[in-house]
């Protein structure tokens, strides 16, 4: 448009002299501006979208911070007001032991992660000292998911000042490439409060379901640490199926509770079989059920560590069954989809079960994930 | 710290309105000079301003209602979560909205029917398909 302007007043010249003027002028001196300036334009374009971003970024933290505040009000009817103690549960931060010389890290690992666990459980106790175990672990979902949130905003908060103080398009531009993704993480922990806050079971949940429907009916006992195991048959095979102990919000200690099982009967198990929710590529559908072998679980790898070394020192195969959802899907409310693939999933592992063990034999069927709202 | 960066956030805020407003202010003086133009006959210098006018005037516009549409964006979505409880024995079967304290597998009140407990067998959240679907 702009560039049309001035061939048109030169064309028709004579009618419009002083404006045709005045409009080439100006035509020249956006030129001129665009020429020199065009990256630092480009640049506020970008502070812009990340403003944009960070506001939505610090809407939700703070109404996760106001929803987190409330849920203990309702159910922990604490004394005196918590938000200050919530503030200061925001910003604790967990430092990850020394990996130089990483022998041994794994348990070092451990070690700092149950201490952190304990120390927050401690406080949310404190914090809502009326409420019971379910509502404790649910309370502590809660307020980790509130966590997490305030430490996105932060970081992004971060790099954006950093941006403007600097000026410098490398620092804004890199911030601006991944917050489509820090974004739908963000959208993701937002919606995953609100579920931890109410008790709802969450996409994740699928393993703990799976294993929920099985063991339902059956006797289960506590094996540490915070899961339970059943014995049921299934296929002419003694199953001894395991998941986190619920309802409350927990995934429990999957590496210990294998091992114990193990150990318990002197490695005489035929197959392990895990279920997991898996993370789904774009394109795939949401529940559907895909097979394969190897330690289905994710977190910070402790657990998986520990599996894969107990079943090495008897060779005992390991398969894994997940469900396909995405980051969004595994953490806010299940999905109807996902909620009916617990059939499809159950076909599944008694498929492998018929295939790759005999009549009489005993398999371990582990359900991995946040039991939240999911009973047995 | 929080505040002091939300103040300044808010500063920036209120700076771009006042261009708006002021580039809104100016397109409108274009159009009424434009108008003048064309009474006295200058029609090509109407037009031209005229063109700056209105492109002045959709741009602070659409920055305008671009700022409002991300405010009405900023809403964490809660979609309705279910809750189905069944009867073992009869088979009846019923839907409603998820309270808190529901779990799966927790046993509910007896049957309306027969005097078996009832159960919740699942909970979930239906999701109105609204993803674009693409060709692969
Ligand atoms: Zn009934």
């Amino acid at each position: 448009m702009l560039a049309v302007l001035p061939a048109l007043t030169g064309q028709l010249g004579g009618a419009g002299d002083s404006i045709s003027q005045i409009l080439s002028i100006l035509f020249y001196v956006i030129f001129i501006v665009f020429l020199f300036y065009g990256q630092r334009i480009q640049m506020y374009v970008m502070i812009r979208e990340v403003e944009g971003s960070l506001y939505k970024l610090k809407y939700i933290k703070d109404e996760g911070r106001r929803i987190a505040i409330e849920t203990i009000k309702e159910l922990g009817k604490p004394q005196t007001d918590p938000s200050a103690r919530v503030d200061r549960y925001l910003d604790y931060f967990t430092i990850t032991p020394q990996s130089m010389d990483p022998a041994g890290i794994v348990y070092k690992l451990d070690h700092i992660l149950d201490v952190r666990d304990t120390r927050l459980k401690d406080e949310v106790k404190l914090m809502a000292p009326a409420s019971d175990e379910v509502q404790i672990n649910n309370l502590e979902n809660t307020l980790e998911a509130a966590m997490a949130l305030n430490y996105i905003y932060k970081v992004v908060r971060h790099y954006y000042i950093q941006g403007k103080k600097t000026l410098s398009l490398y620092i804004i531009m890199q911030l601006q490439m991944i917050l489509p993704l820090v974004m739908k993480e963000a959208e993701a922990y937002a919606s995953a409060l609100k579920a931890f806050a109410y008790g709802q079971p969450i996409g994740d949940g699928v393993g703990p379901l799976v294993a929920a429907k099985l063991m339902h009916g059956y006797e289960t006992r506590k094996v540490p640490k915070d899961c339970v195991v059943a014995e049921v048959p299934l296929e002419g095979r003694t199953a001894l199926v395991m998941k986190a102990e619920g309802p409350g919000g927990n995934v429990g200690k999957p590496g210990d509770a294998i091992k114990a099982v193990i150990d318990e009967n002197k490695g005489k198990i035929a197959a392990v079989i895990m279920i997991d929710a898996g993370l789904k590529l774009e394109g795939e559908m949401v529940g559907e059920v895909a097979e394969g072998v190897g330690a289905a679980i994710g977190g910070p790898g402790v657990d998986q560590f520990k599996i894969e070394e107990a079943l090495v020192d008897y060779h005992i195969p390991i398969y894994a069954v997940i469900v396909k959802e995405d980051i969004g899907d595994a953490v806010s409310p299940m999905r109807k989809e996902i909620s009916d693939s617990v059939d499809r999933v159950i076909e599944r592992v008694k498929s492998v079960i018929l295939e790759r063990t005999k009549e009489g034999d005993k398999v371990i069927i582990f359900g991995v994930g946040n039991t939240i709202g999911i009973g047995q | 710290m929080s505040e002091n960066s939300s103040s300044a956030t808010k500063k920036i805020s209120t700076y771009l309105t006042m261009i708006v407003l002021i580039v809104l202010a100016l397109s409108m003086v274009a159009l009424i000079s434009s108008v003048n133009l064309m009474v006295e006959g200058n029609e090509i210098a109407a037009g031209y301003l005229l063109i700056i006018g209105l492109i002045a005037m959709a741009l602070s516009l659409y920055v305008m209602i671009q700022s409002r549409r991300r405010i009405a964006e900023m809403k964490i979505e809660a979609p309705k979560v279910m809750t189905t409880i069944e009867c073992r024995k009869c088979g009846f079967k019923s839907l409603r909205e998820f309270q808190r304290g529901d779990f799966v597998f927790k046993e509910l009140e007896p049957c309306q029917k027969c005097n078996e407990k009832m159960m919740i067998t699942a909970i979930y959240k239906e999701v109105r398909e609204r993803e674009k679907t693409f060709a692969f």
